[in-house]
């Protein structure tokens, strides 16, 4: 098949040699650096800057309060489907299309609105400061701006997903006695799960949201990109790199489960690509 | 990432799912879940958005055209124009190449080729700009050489448009694969046999095809190139007038407490957002038109 499809569309050769070498110039050989820079410190080097305690404070607050925040996302994420599939409101369509507005507002912009809302004497500050509770400036500020980075991701996966399920299969799976429950878990889960790990990949790698609000102080509210720009602001550019790598691979492996469960939704909902 | 899962669904018919018993909740469920959901979109995403404009406006209109008509404001509007200007249509190109290549052909190794494009989207922006500052930057690669011919990438404005194409490289690619699978090769095979040259084919059969697709990830692409912030950072080294884009304006304003100013120029962005909402909204729409047609 490949040999025919070959001889009648023209143009294999020139978009695949195009695509490969753009490919290439701009992402494998400059990823690649990071791998080439790390191998000029030693095993042991590469150690004691991956597992200082500063360092391993930021894993600590990036993962936690991605892991927090996905998980929240993926509660109100379909919550907030669901709302969008199933009922009709007014103002729905305008709701509908802000969801996507976290892709599409610079993180900046994200940062420094929601630093302004919950800071002290602000917004929502003013609110919860009574209460005992500080936001901004805090790890607690960090979960805000991922939840906030997060949220359409959930929405988005889940959303076609609840959009195709027919009328007929819940109705039929009631009448051979499956609770609504079983039916809609069983057909969701890939999804939400894809959702959750989408949210949290964007989350880990997440910087211009998260610096504003943070208020990076050492060992508390510093997250693990931060300690990269730390590392490059004191020259160290090896020490720098070798925290790049450790956060590149695990992005790499995250890419990989979110493939894995894109296929598995995929084979659920019939739709193969 | 992103772009591939905010496209292409249908949209409405809530209508359907109300008007049965077995799909339908109790009332009191329908309106708890409907204020739950709506009560997190406020916090989370209106709050934020409001608050931009309400902060920009505080000192008044004329405080705010006074923050955005600023010289060094301006250097850093028409440097982010630059920027998308440039790396936007570096990454058209690719996606379409890229596109035509994985939707059109099988060969060995398209799997991984489609996870590869996707890469980008997966790495963290700080990295994304600190492996540009391996290979150019003075302790760089090829740092000695480009100093010693006096070319400056890393800390000017190449280095920033290299940031830029990386950050945004899949839009447009991830757009066009699954919309130009979807619509299989045959009346481009049609058009070949009947004698029409690739290019002809490309211009007059697929390109009228996959066009609302091809806006809504160029306009996408163009959102992020415009307002890509940590890897932009890394590379920039926010030399005021010269290498700050809008989003690094942004923070330098914000950190030396002109807080008014600051968001002032990040209501541009936030407009920059809306507008793409918009026009993201209206190419659903017409993409479900078509859809509808044919």
């Amino acid at each position: 098949m490949s040999a025919s499809t070959r001889r009648i569309l023209p143009g294999f050769n020139l978009s695949l040699g195009y695509t490969l070498i753009y490919l290439s110039l701009i992402v494998l050989v400059p990823l690649a650096a990071a791998f080439i820079k790390t191998s000029t410190l030693t095993l042991e080097q590469f150690w004691t800057v991956t597992t200082s305690p500063r360092v391993v404070a930021s894993y600590r607050l990036t993962f936690g309060a991605s892991l927090i925040a996905a998980s929240i996302n993926a509660v109100f994420g379909f919550l907030f489907a669901w709302t969008l599939v199933r009922y009709s409101f007014p103002g729905k369509k305008i709701i509908d299309a802000l969801v996507d507005l976290p892709f599409a507002l610079p993180t900046a912009v994200a940062g420094i609105a929601l630093t302004a809302l919950y800071a002290p004497n602000c917004w929502m500050g003013r609110l919860l400061e009574p209460l005992g509770i500080k936001v901004a400036f805090t790890p607690l500020g960090v979960l805000v701006a991922l939840i906030f980075i997060g949220l359409p991701f959930v929405v988005r996966t889940v959303q076609p997903v609840l959009e195709d399920l027919d009328t007929e299969i819940e109705e039929a799976a009631a009448s051979l006695g499956a609770d609504r429950w079983q039916t809609i878990r069983r057909l969701l889960l890939p999804a939400l799960l894809t959702g959750f790990a989408l949210a949290f990949a964007r989350a880990v790698g997440e910087y211009g949201s998260v610096i504003f609000i943070a208020g990076n102080i050492p060992m508390v509210s510093e997250i693990t990109p931060l300690m990269i720009i730390t590392k490059l602001e004191q020259y160290d550019y090896a020490g720098a790199t070798a925290i790049a790598v450790v956060m590149l691979m695990v992005s790499f492996t995250l890419l990989l489960l979110i493939n894995g469960l894109q296929t598995w939704t995929a084979r659920r909902t019939g739709k193969v690509r | 990432m992103s772009a591939a899962i905010a496209s292409n669904w249908s949209g409405i018919g809530a209508e359907r799912f109300e008007q049965k018993a077995v799909t339908r909740e109790p009332t009191w469920v329908k309106w708890l879940i409907i204020t739950i959901s709506l009560s997190f979109f406020a916090l989370f995403l209106l709050l934020p958005l409001v608050a931009v404009f309400a902060e920009a406006l505080r000192k008044g209109w004329e405080a705010y055209l006074a923050a955005l008509v600023e010289p060094d404001a301006l250097s850093s509007i028409r440097l982010t124009l630059i920027v998308a200007a440039i790396a936007v249509p570096f990454n058209l190109v690719f996606g379409v190449a890229a596109a035509w290549l994985i939707a059109k052909f099988d060969f060995k190794g398209r799997q991984l080729l489609t996870t590869l494009i996707d890469l980008p989207f997966s790495v963290s922006p700080v990295v994304s700009g600190l492996i540009y500052v391996l290979i150019f930057g003075l302790q760089g690669w090829y740092g000695h050489w480009l100093s010693d011919h006096n070319i400056k990438i890393i800390f000017a404005i190449p280095g920033i448009v290299l940031a830029t194409i990386f950050v945004t490289f899949p839009f447009v690619a991830r757009e066009l694969i699954p919309l130009m699978e979807a619509q299989g090769k045959e009346e481009e095979e049609a058009a070949i046999v009947l004698g029409a040259s690739g290019w002809r084919t490309f211009w007059h059969v697929t390109l009228p095809n996959i066009k609302w697709g091809l806006i809504y990830g160029v306009i996408l692409c163009n959102a992020r190139a415009m307002g890509e912030f940590g890897a932009v950072s890394v590379v920039s080294g926010h030399i005021r007038g010269e290498t700050n884009t809008m989003p690094l304006h942004v923070e330098i304003l914000y950190n030396e407490y002109q807080f008014s100013a600051a968001f002032a120029v990040a209501s541009l962005l936030a407009l920059l957002a809306l507008v793409t909402l918009a026009i993201k909204s209206v190419v659903e729409w017409k993409g479900r038109q078509v859809a509808a047609i044919q």
